[in-house]
């Protein structure tokens, strides 16, 4: 931390310069739109951006330009656009706002975003697959698809049996270094191994602070809120992946959240409930979805989607820049297993969460738009329910669609949920000093 | 003497309860809830208050809940229908563990703790099927009147199979049975299994636990509750005031926090401890 930097300079910056960076990096876009320059489009679940920025090519991510239509409240105009054009209501609404924005030649709320040249893309999530195929449809682009052998089984998830994970490394590998030829043929000149190794420094550096900002949020209050603010740091994790700027941003994240640690301070006012998100974020109303739970005093200490939409980087693995595309392979491997464990497998991550983030609430909110990330969550809640005494919130809506969000039953439900847990703490209160009546004032309710 | 007092504002009815400081209903009152919900909180709550041969200025504490818990401007907290009908159902039948409120234009499953702490809850979402609205639109596609919809299901004796998942498809369903021949009574009597198979569906979620007590405005419906228990193989406990149920609970609450001596907004709810 540099000396001069005073408290109010600090707090808030990664909020700030989060914003900045992401409106850089979409006028960058929208340069390269105007210039016809060389794009990839990739996803963040798997999205070898590092590669891809040692040919230097421009990286889109389609799914970030379709939830900034939600956060930017025009989805609607964009699904609109899609469902005229023939696509059907029960698609997903980020693959349908794409459509529509390759329809209306790029013009998207944050600027111009420019045509594929290659799509790259891993099998994390089976609409990616036919999501590309529209790509090629419209530009007859070269599709790249990476085969990432995932978790065999629920019993397997997250338990990565060394020899095995070697095959499929191997496996991995061979891939990449058939999608370097295609990088080569598109751009006419061979990868830069020096830029290549640059970008994974940059990586690593980005993953390294990541993960000190999540170790500081299992304190108490939590230093910043897992679906709120956490999503502007996934933004800029993924837009700005392995560059200089993106390492100093969150290393400045890091002084950030070390200084709130320092000082006490909470992501929202007076934390109540300590809770764990469940699924992507309610974008059509993305500011009211946190205030609903803000105003009883709960804060998101942790949330899945940082685990399958942050490209790896929850998990702590660095690369070997001595090995680069050996390393890369690992990477790839290890980050889109883990994402779809995250989607599919997630019970026990959920338990050893709730464990280390001593939360109190679990929040699953399967969207309409999504079932890789909705299916078995009701499982879930009932094994979390079992396992643990924590009061589980079951509410759906969309992370595209308002019309499928109902803010009046979501917050009916929302509302019972803070009186569970509100209940619930008297109730322990009242067994740990059995004598003494239990404290009423501990507990909040909005104005 | 302490009184205190509880709105249920409801999509379709209003409901208040005004109990003593022996937790004894004194006053109650149902009205339809209109267009006007601020008039619909304020007029059932007079009809309670003047039922219970009180003033208003007796009630110490009032609380507002249902889905117009907001517009009851008089009130004192606001407390959601999910924690008041637990507090209702565990006042009623101690004994109760799981609750099944089935109203107007949801239905919830409720899973409580002795004493009616809400340890889990389900609701149906983004479709009145399984609801009060089912049972008025199978009436109104039948021209039948709803008071009378109970007694004409039990009637019914060969029950047909409704399996539209949708409130408003549910009714050229209700058709088509008709233009087959079918008599109104087995129609109807198919509807009540629908909606109990619907609801069965949800308590599955959150877990089945005796004792079951059913509320809300439903349970005037006289055939719910045999054909809910037929099918649960479990009775159901039932009574007189379980439409009151909610408006019940939200008036406990308001008297244990008028005892505390709480102001407005706090928040012990729903709370045995």
């Amino acid at each position: 931390m540099t000396a001069a930097a005073t408290g109010e300079e600090i707090v808030g910056r990664g909020l700030r310069e989060g914003k900045y960076l992401f409106a850089q990096w979409f006028m960058r876009l929208g340069q390269a739109a105007e210039n016809e320059e060389l794009a990839a489009y990739v996803f963040v679940m798997g999205s070898l951006v590092e590669v891809l920025r040692g040919f230097d090519l421009h990286i889109v991510f389609p799914e970030i330009n379709s939830l900034q239509t939600a956060v930017k409240k025009v989805s609607g105009d964009f699904l609109s656009v899609a469902e005229d054009y023939g696509y059907s209501p029960d698609v997903c609404g980020y693959v349908k706002a794409d459509v529509a924005m390759q329809l209306q030649d790029g013009r998207h709320p944050m600027g111009r975003i420019p045509r594929p040249s290659i799509a790259v893309l891993t099998n994390a999530c089976n609409t990616y697959l036919k999501w590309a195929e529209i790509w090629d449809r419209f530009y007859h682009i070269p599709l790249v698809t990476v085969d990432v052998p995932a978790s065999r089984s629920a019993a397997t998830s997250g338990q990565l049996d060394e020899a095995a994970l070697e095959a499929d490394r191997r496996f991995v590998e061979q891939q990449l270094r058939e999608l370097i030829v295609q990088l080569e043929t598109l751009t006419g000149r061979p990868l830069d191994m020096d830029r290549f190794r640059q970008v994974l420094h940059d990586t690593n550096r980005m993953t390294r602070a990541w993960a000190r900002i999540l170790e500081l949020n299992r304190g108490t209050p939590s230093v910043f809120n897992a679906l709120m603010d956490g999503t502007v740091y996934l933004g800029v994790a993924n837009a700005l992946r392995g560059t200089p700027e993106g390492a100093l941003y969150f290393e400045r994240l890091v002084e950030e959240m070390e200084y709130k640690t320092a000082h006490g301070m909470g992501a929202i006012e007076d934390e109540q409930h300590r809770l764990i998100f469940v699924g992507v974020p309610c974008y059509p109303i993305f500011r009211r979805f946190h205030e609903l739970f803000a105003e009883w005093g709960g804060s998101f200490v942790s949330s899945t989607y940082l685990w399958f939409a942050a490209g790896g980087m929850n998990l702590g693995f660095e690369y070997d820049l001595d090995r680069p595309i050996e390393s890369l392979a690992e990477g790839v491997l290890r980050s889109v297993r883990a994402a779809t464990d995250a989607m599919m497998f997630h019970d026990r991550a959920l338990l050893e969460a709730i464990d280390v983030f001593h939360a109190d609430g679990v929040v699953y909110h399967p969207v309409k738009s999504c079932r890789t990330v909705s299916t078995g969550l009701a499982d879930s809640r009932r094994v979390v329910l079992q396992q643990r005494d924590v009061q589980c919130l079951y509410i759906e809506s969309d992370m595209m669609d308002q019309r499928v969000v109902s803010e009046a039953q979501l917050k009916n439900r929302i509302d019972a949920f803070f009186e569970g847990l509100n209940s619930r703490r008297l109730r322990l209160q009242a067994q740990e000093a059995p004598a003494a009546s239990p404290d009423a004032s501990a507990t909040r309710v909005p104005a | 003497m302490l009184h205190a007092g509880g709105v249920d504002v409801g999509s379709t009815q209003t409901k208040a309860v005004v109990i003593d400081e022996a937790r004894r209903i004194v006053g109650r009152s149902l009205i339809p809830t209109g267009a006007n919900v601020v008039t619909a909180a304020q007029s059932a709550f007079d009809l309670a208050v003047a039922e219970a041969g009180i003033t208003e200025g007796d009630v110490a504490y009032v609380i507002g809940t249902g889905y117009g818990r907001y517009k009851v401007t008089f009130g004192n907290a606001q407390v959601t229908e999910i924690c008041c009908h637990a507090r209702g159902a565990a006042e009623m039948f101690p004994g109760t563990r799981t609750v099944l409120d089935m109203g107007g234009q949801d239905t919830k499953a409720i899973r409580i703790q002795p004493g009616g702490d809400v340890l889990d809850f389900c609701m149906n979402d983004k479709c009145a099927a399984g609801t009060g609205r089912f049972l008025q639109s199978a009436a109104a596609a039948l021209g039948i009147p709803m008071d009378e919809l109970g007694s004409r299901a039990l009637a019914g004796q060969k029950p047909v199979n409704i399996t539209t998942t949708c409130t408003v498809f549910a009714e050229s369903e209700v058709l088509s049975w008709l233009a087959k021949g079918k008599k109104i009574d087995d129609i109807l009597l198919g509807v009540h299994r629908s909606i109990a198979t619907r609801s069965i569906a949800l308590l599955r979620r959150v877990g089945i636990e005796d004792e079951i007590t059913f509320t809300g405005g439903v349970t005037r419906n006289q055939a719910m509750a045999p054909v809910l228990e037929e099918a649960l193989g479990k009775k159901l406990n039932l009574s007189e005031e379980s439409h009151y149920m909610g408006a019940l609970g939200a008036a406990i609450i308001a008297l244990e926090r008028a005892r505390a001596g709480e102001g407005a907004g706090t928040a012990q709810v729903g709370g045995a401890a």
